[in-house]
């Protein structure tokens, strides 16, 4: 298969993100959006183009889907060891490149009208196609390395895009924190990338990943503490890839995020970026399955059951919607962190390899429908708060329409996309561990209950009289919302076991009745739940919200995470670890030089009477010099 | 080549020359008494250029030529010197060394 053309794919919106950040002051807004959207449309044409190509043409040979890569060697260590930049084509990127670029391109038509009339309309293209280029590269990565340059590429794109609003105090604050809570968590990333480097000698997924490969075959011959020094890069790896997908406890940072505009929630904190730890994951599947009987898998598949929980009780009792779903989305990410998890790697035992996947590909589709709905309904309201909405309904129709349909889909309800991902998960986390697929049931629950409490709060609930009538957004607006909700209701149906799995061989999988059954029921008694509650203004809510006392408290400030990282930076190590040090290096570091200096001063205050502006001084040291010297040398000479 | 007297008692001569121009030249306070001790200095090189041509090398003309350029060179030199002397008086109204000592600390 030809797979050069590819390389396009991520060029074309670094083009667009130089031609428009270079002419920021001269193009026209009505010019740069256009030229963002048509990037975008040719990058994604080529995407969807190569996708059909790969899965429905020549990417099977015997029934396994053949990994392709291009590459050339950018920085040579050894002959063994070097850092090489190229694409590599296999199931799961090609999954991602059709998510990135639908969404993307989405996302993109939308802001034209979201954005419509800022100051900075041409540079928020800029960023958004800079974002696009990078998370091209981050999914075509073809080693470690590669990947970590685009991995810290996606985050600053996503920190100056949260910051985009730069006169707002509150923006500077929650872009800042969320790149310093990412390159944080980064820093283990980088750490397991050398470790891997320096005990495997290479960087390259398809020699790290071979399950043959001595990467995988030799975990076993260094260990470090109990664990195989493998087992622990893979830790640290996860480490960063919890950062970006914001697991705990690493998520504090996502609901901050929702600072920056609408569309670039949607964009980069719901459907593509905080997704790439799970692609993080996902591509080194094999090697965390392997390596010491899935140790660090195990880790990986805890961290995202609690992580699911945890995010779901926090999204029950917030009040701003964009932060009800940055937690809903948090939620999600560690459903499909479960489900990579407690997968396994050969044939129908991989299904939980697939069902992550499956998750990531529909609730890239509905989340990014309840952002870009969201954002309509700020955009009619001005305001993100619930106390504020209510009623809206009637007056956006394809909104409320819309926003019910990726409602439904989140909740699980067939026949939505999210229902058969979440099935496939909940099949997954039955046959692997029982505690898992309890607390998916659970959480099943909880979703349905949120997001049905905001749509309720938002479209129907008390009707309020506003000061300004909310109108229905404008078509470039809309009609993102219906191409998504169009693909929240069928992207369901395509047979996923059989394109995207861990051993790259299809599989037919089969819809467990009794499995689905429940979750639809605890789907539906969580929507049931929301309907009595918020359908119609009532204090039922508050009532329960008083009968669960200080938990509902606990709940609403989000378990005190904020504070603790505070208290633990500020009061712990800026004033016992950091304040001394710096106390050390004023005094003695920084003292020491300034001594030198001082004494140099003193010194030369003392001997600058040499400098007598007397000729006669100076030519009798040259001549007392010049006799020193002859007496010398004769002395030398002679003897 | 001189009957009677060698050539150590003339290199004797032009030491006395040159070491009594060097004591001139640091402790005169005049600046035209420190111009001629630099010459009595020059003085004493030539008188050695035209001693050691005539004694060592008689068959050759190069020190007696050389004697000839720095005595040139010596009268421009002076020409110069008291050029800036002359233009020293009408600054400062004085040509001792020890009012021309403002380049310092």
């Amino acid at each position: 298969m030809n797979i050069s053309y590819i390389i396009l794919v991520p060029l074309i919106p670094l083009v667009v993100f130089l031609l428009l950040g270079i002419f920021n002051q001269k193009i026209k807004p009505a010019v740069s959006g256009y030229v963002g959207v048509f990037g975008l449309l040719a990058s994604a044409s080529l995407s969807l183009y190569a996708a059909y190509h790969y899965f429905f043409i020549s990417g099977k040979v015997d029934g396994t889907y053949q990994t392709f890569t291009e590459k050339s060697i950018w920085m040579n260590f050894t002959d063994a060891l070097h850092i090489d930049m190229g694409i590599l084509i296999d199931p799961i990127s090609m999954m991602m490149l059709v998510v990135v670029s639908i969404v993307s391109l989405m996302v993109h038509i939308y802001s034209r009208g979201y954005m419509k009339g800022d100051n900075g309309y041409t540079k928020f293209f800029a960023f958004l196609s800079l974002f696009t280029f990078s998370m091209y590269g981050l999914v075509l990565a073809t080693n470690l390395f590669q990947i970590y340059i685009f991995w810290e590429l996606v985050g600053v794109s996503s920190y100056l895009l949260i910051g985009y609003y730069y006169t707002k105090t509150s923006a500077i604050a929650a872009a800042k924190k969320a790149f310093i809570v990412t390159r944080f968590a980064d820093f283990g990333f980088l750490i397991g990338i050398l470790i891997i480097g320096f005990y495997t000698g290479t960087f390259d997924f398809e020699t790290l990943n071979n399950p043959e490969g001595s990467a995988i075959l030799n975990w076993a011959a260094t260990s470090f503490m109990g664990l195989s020094v493998i087992t622990w890069a893979l830790i640290l790896i996860f480490i960063g890839g919890a950062g970006k997908s914001a697991m705990f406890p690493f998520h504090i940072w996502l609901p901050d995020a929702m600072e920056g505009p609408t569309p670039v929630s949607a964009l980069i904190h719901a459907a593509t970026m905080v997704v790439a730890g799970i692609f993080l994951v996902a591509r080194l599947f094999p090697m965390f399955y392997f390596v010491e009987d899935g140790f660090a898998l195990n880790i990986v598949a805890y961290v995202g059951a609690f992580s699911a929980l945890f995010a779901a009780i926090i999204a029950i009792t917030q009040t701003d919607i964009k932060r009800v779903l940055a937690f809903s989305t948090m939620s999600q990410l560690g459903y499909m962190m479960l489900a990579l998890g407690v997968s396994g790697y050969d044939g129908q035992e991989g299904v939980g390899y697939m069902a992550s996947m499956f998750h990531l590909f529909t609730h890239a589709m509905f989340k990014a429908l309840l952002f870009l709905g969201a954002g309509s309904v700020i955009h009619a309201v001005h305001s993100n708060y619930l106390k504020d909405m209510g009623g809206l309904r009637k007056y956006m129709p394809i909104t409320n329409f819309t926003f019910l349909i990726a409602a439904i889909a989140i909740a699980g309800i067939p026949p939505f996309a999210g229902f058969w991902s979440k099935d496939e998960i909940l099949v997954a986390a039955y046959e692997h561990n029982k505690l898992i697929y309890y607390v998916g049931v659970f959480v099943a629950g909880l979703t349905a209950f949120y997001i049905f409490r905001i749509y309720f709060g938002i479209f129907w609930g008390k009707e309020k009289t506003y000061n300004h009538t909310p109108k229905e957004s404008p078509l470039s607006m809309t009609f993102p919302l219906m191409v998504l909700a169009f693909l929240s209701i069928t992207a369901g149906f395509i047979p996923f076991s059989e394109f995207v799995t861990a051993d790259k061989n299809g599989f037919d999988a089969h819809l467990n009745y009794s499995l689905a059954a429940i979750a639809t029921a605890v789907g539906l008694i969580g929507i049931i739940m929301a309907w009595v509650f918020y359908k119609k203004e009532n204090s039922l809510s508050d009532k329960y919200a008083k009968a669960f006392g200080p938990f509902y408290k606990w709940a609403s400030d989000k378990f005190y995470f904020d504070e603790i990282y505070m208290f633990v930076t500020k009061k712990i190590l800026f004033k016992r670890v950091s304040g001394p040090i710096a106390k050390f290096d004023n005094k003695y570091v920084d003292g020491t030089m300034v001594g030198i200096g001082n004494k140099t001063v003193w010194a030369s205050e003392k001997i600058k009477g040499i400098q007598s502006g007397k000729v006669q001084d100076y030519a009798f040291a040259f001549i007392a010099g010049v006799v020193v010297i002859a007496l010398v040398s004769i002395y030398l000479l002679t003897s | 080549m001189i009957e009677g007297i060698s050539i150590y008692e003339i290199l004797t001569l032009t030491t006395i020359l040159f070491f009594i121009g060097i004591y001139g030249f640091l402790t005169r306070r005049n600046l035209i008494s420190i111009l001629i001790s630099v010459e009595m200095i020059l003085n004493a090189s030539v008188v050695n250029f035209v001693i050691i041509n005539k004694y060592l090398y008689p068959d050759v003309l190069q020190g007696v030529l050389f004697s000839i350029f720095i005595i040139a060179i010596a009268a421009a030199e002076t020409a110069l010197a008291v050029a800036i002397i002359i233009n020293l008086y009408r600054q400062i109204s004085s040509v001792e060394v020890k009012d021309t000592e403002v380049m310092k600390f």
